[in-house]
């Protein structure tokens, strides 16, 4: 596909690099000629100097035959119009990052349908939103859901004194009686699906999938405590803190959030009635102890410094913290923090980033391929595709280890009207089902694909 | 400095030559000439060769900067000049290695300066290789293969920058592949319709095909000792206008073929090299007339000239050595100034030249009014700073590079018309200079040492300068 990224920041080169590896043509617009030599240096695509609201820099783009046009500058009202130019010059699809909490719900909907756009995203919205996800299931890294919430996938890490260690994963599944898949593993970087001779190592991260109301008794088996976040201290109230506070406070969990900004502080102490604001210095050690970081069940560093976020969050697991959640915006800095022993980090690029490219696969779906749910795991290593079934399927009635599957791809869920299947090998695929496939080294785009 | 990817892409570029040797190859076997065995000798060390380094030098990454854009670029024409003049030395028909080197290096770099005293008694085969090279060269080999083979990564842009010429490369397509491969689209697509039009005037099929490789890369190798001027006006227009057509930044031939006309007319470098080749060619008119027979004979002669040292390419249909002073004045200006960017010509570049006096205007204007901001505009937008300091510097590289080489020339006693003549010709890829170099002389009389400086200078020219610059300094090479 042919697709335009107005705006090349942090958000919009991440959206970039990730769309160019999934083959789409693309066209890169920023008015800073610095940034734009750059891009043109890295990456293989064209390169406009210009701003994204002029019709002559749109136009020089190919805005009128593009499929696609995703806007990410600063400003939401610039994005906002430069998609409405974009889309009346004749572009097929456009979306617009809009960030400003001021637009909620209602106004959003209302400036979509009347400014044509196909979708906004809000980067920092997403990312509050995965936070709130693990903070209600702590003990996972990641959690995604697929097919109305009957099946979640979660991101584990094995620690040294799990049961899991050192065990043969063919006995795993004979020793534990709850139904579930580990469906990947990353080992140093690498990432594979496991046969029954695998065994686990300590520090090796998982994927598991398994029905929503497995996952309590898996839990429970991997000896693990589990428990919902009933108080959590947020530091930062960055517009991530605010969206999870938000969150938080609706779901009825306790929230303190400390700011060094009084007037942020302030701000925030109108907008969240129900959390506790403090204003202080969030890296004083003392200010945290005092406010009772120990006795929290979860310690999230969401300061807009990432070199700031991962000391406080090793700070905050030396003092015994439950769960720790550490914003890391720079890449580099994420494979350290992981090295370290950081279990949950999050980054509101990747996580956009992510976002776009499920929006871009579903785009090609009315060009042939029939994606329902796309989640990029492992550092984008795996993915995890869920597709529905159609008739045409060459392989409908063939039992799973009959089934000649291509390297690299396992069914690791099936569902069936009401009913979440974790497949072994005798099971099927029929026409209707929703499968969820994990794909790792290889790209696939319908379900036909996965067959060699 | 990535020096395995370098030599693995260079190895590469080696393998690609071999399989355009066989072109003559094939030429020679048609017309069953001996030189076959010579020309396939040759594929198979260039095979040989890129394949080992292919084969050896394994690279831990394959990631490439810009400096490693412009050492492969450089590398890799001196490895094909190297490689590509081993046929002419293998059968003798160019004894001396150095003079086969010569004429190779002229023959990639598009310059069309030769050593040969007598074209006519080569070989078909060679003849072919000879003009076949600057067809290569003119678009340059490193973009034919990022167009032909898959799998170029996001790095290939560095490539492509270096190798081809203008003060600012841009992409037509979001993809360095698309993009290199459309250039060379329309690159055969005009080749074979001047093929077409010098058939269809009674050229001989090879001779056609020779031309229409040798007007395609700007280059100026024929098969005929007087060049050009045997053939009838017809066919000399022919190659007037396709000079003039293969000189033209080749995004405005995107433009008109994505129906963008408007965008394409706007190209302000166009209207410069137009406006410089029509005034030229009405000057040097009125200065040759008493010289020709009618005013129609003297605009052919004078458009046929400008068109061949404007464009670089370095064809003549008579001997301009004999014109006054005047038109021989502007012919030399021309050398200097080239083609358009973007094009196959050599050349300082129109866009160049014109942002240059665009500069000098603004230097005056500021004199005049010291607090004055002025923005330089060229292509209907503001030049942006980082650009003119570039072309600035350029400039006073060139002008060094001129002068180093016009001092060792000098050391080999000719006149100083023919020195500074032969610098301008083969620096700026045109061929045929002035006096003793001139349309109807050539290159032999120069000791080795010169004819060696002299392809440094050709390839200095081609790929503007700073590839071979950087290749050459140590300090490219250092681990740090």
């Amino acid at each position: 596909m042919k697709i335009v990224i107005v705006g090349c920041g942090k958000i919009g080169k991440t959206i970039l690099a990730s769309l160019l590896a999934e083959g789409h043509d693309i066209v890169a617009v920023d008015t800073d000629p610095d940034v734009i030599s750059e891009i043109s240096n890295i990456y293989d695509s064209m390169c406009v100097c210009g701003s994204g609201t002029d019709y002559d820099t749109l136009a020089e783009a190919g805005a009128e035959k593009a499929d696609l046009v995703v806007t990410c500058t600063k400003s939401d009202e610039l994005n906002m119009l430069s998609c409405f130019i974009a889309g009346k010059m004749g572009a097929q699809h456009t979306i617009a990052r809009i960030r400003n909490p001021e637009y909620n719900a209602q106004s959003l909907s209302f400036l979509r349908q009347h400014l044509a756009l196909s979708t906004s995203f809000n980067p920092d919205l997403i990312a509050a939103q995965e936070l709130f996800n693990v903070l209600k299931l702590p003990s996972a890294d990641k959690i995604e859901y697929f097919s109305r919430r009957s099946f979640e996938m979660i991101e584990l890490r094995v620690r040294e004194d799990s049961p899991f260690c050192g065990v043969r994963l063919s006995d795993l599944r004979r020793k534990y009686p709850a139904k579930f898949l580990i469906c990947a593993v990353q080992r140093g970087g690498e990432v594979t699906i496991p046969g029954g001779d695998f065994q686990l190592q300590a520090d090796d991260h998982i994927e598991v999938t398994a029905a929503r109301s497995e996952i309590q008794k898996l839990m429970r088996a991997m000896g693990i405590l589990q428990k919902q976040a009933r108080s959590v201290m947020i530091l930062g109230a960055s517009r991530i803190g605010y969206y999870l506070a938000r969150m938080l406070l609706a779901s009825g969990t306790e929230v303190k959030l400390i700011d060094i900004d009084h007037e942020r502080c302030q701000q925030m102490s109108e907008l969240l009635p129900g959390a506790v604001v403090i204003c202080g210095d969030g890296t004083h050690q003392e200010l945290l102890l005092e406010e009772g970081m120990r006795s929290m069940d979860a310690f999230c560093a969401l300061t807009g410094i990432d070199e700031q976020n991962i000391l406080i969050s090793f700070y905050a697991s030396s003092q015994g913290v439950p769960k720790v959640i550490t914003k890391v915006n720079q890449t580099k800095l994420t494979g350290i923090a992981d090295k370290l022993g950081l279990d949950t980090l999050i980054s509101s690029r990747t996580v956009s980033s992510n976002v776009l490219t499920r929006y871009a696969r579903a785009l090609q779906n009315s060009m042939g391929s029939n994606v329902e749910t796309l989640y990029r795991l492992m550092d984008g290593k795996a993915e995890a595709l869920e597709f529905r079934v159609e008739a045409d399927f060459p392989a409908l009635g063939v039992p799973l280890k009959e089934m000649k599957l291509k390297r690299g791809i396992l069914v690791s869920g099936i569902s069936r009207g009401r009913h979440a299947l974790i497949p072994s090998g005798n099971d099927v695929i029929q026409a209707g089902d929703r499968v969820v496939v994990l794909a790792a080294g290889t790209r696939i785009d319908k379900l036909s694909d996965i067959l060699q | 400095m990535n020096r395995r990817m370098v030599f693995k892409t260079v190895g590469t570029m080696l393998m690609a030559e071999a399989a355009l040797l066989l072109l003559p190859t094939a030429v020679a076997l048609i017309y069953r000439e001996g030189c076959v065995v010579y020309l396939l000798a040759s594929a198979l060390i260039a095979l040989a060769a890129g394949w080992a380094l292919w084969r050896f030098c394994k690279p831990t990454s394959d990631l490439i900067y810009a400096r490693e854009g412009f050492v492969t670029v450089a590398l890799t024409w001196l490895a094909l000049s190297a490689v590509g003049a081993l046929p002419f030395f293998l059968s003798r028909e160019i004894p001396s290695y150095v003079d086969a080197f010569f004429e190779t290096v002229s023959g990639f770099t598009t310059t069309g300066a030769s050593i040969l005293t007598d074209v006519e008694a080569m070989s078909r085969g060679l003849q072919f290789w000879r003009s076949f090279t600057h067809w290569v060269g003119g678009m340059g080999i490193l973009v034919f293969v990022i167009a032909l083979v898959p799998g170029a990564n996001d790095r290939s842009m560095h490539i492509l920058r270096a190798e081809m010429p203008g003060p600012v490369v841009g992409k037509l397509l979001p993809r360095a592949r698309d993009t290199a491969s459309i250039l060379y689209k329309i690159y055969v697509g005009m080749t074979l319709l001047e093929i077409a039009l010098l058939l269809a005037g009674g050229m001989p099929l090879f001779e056609s095909v020779v031309h229409a490789f040798g007007t395609a890369g700007t280059g100026g190798f024929g098969v005929k000792a007087d060049s050009i001027a045997s053939y009838s006006p017809y066919l000399q227009w022919v190659i007037t206008v396709f000079m003039f057509l293969f000189g033209v930044n080749f995004n405005l031939y995107y433009l008109l073929l994505a129906r963008r006309f408007k965008a394409a007319l706007q190209s302000s470098e166009f209207w410069y090299y137009l406006g410089i080749v029509l005034v030229s060619v009405a000057l040097i008119s009125a200065n040759i007339l008493p010289l020709c027979k009618n005013l129609a004979d003297a605009v052919r002669l004078s458009a046929f000239q400008v068109s061949s040292i404007m464009t670089t390419t370095g064809y003549a249909t008579t001997d301009f050595n004999l014109w006054p002073e005047f038109s021989k004045g502007i012919l030399l200006l021309l050398m200097m100034i080239g083609a358009c960017a973007g094009s196959t010509g050599g050349g300082l570049k129109v866009s160049r030249a014109v942002m240059l006096m665009k500069t000098i205007g603004r230097e005056i204007r500021h004199l005049l009014h010291p607090r004055s901001v002025n923005a330089v505009r060229f292509e209907g937008k503001p030049v942006d700073g980082a650009t003119l300091k570039g072309v600035s510097s350029y400039f006073a590289i060139y002008m060094v590079c001129t002068v180093t080489v016009y001092m060792l020339l000098t050391l080999d006693g000719f006149d100083l018309e023919t020195n500074l003549s032969a610098t301008f010709a083969c620096f700026n890829n045109i061929g045929p200079g002035l006096a003793a170099v001139g349309p109807t002389a050539n290159y032999f009389a120069y000791n080795p040492l010169s004819k060696v400086v002299l392809s440094l200078a050709m390839l200095l020219g081609r790929l503007e300068i700073f590839p071979l610059l950087l290749t050459l300094s140590p300090a490219t090479w250092m681990k740090r």
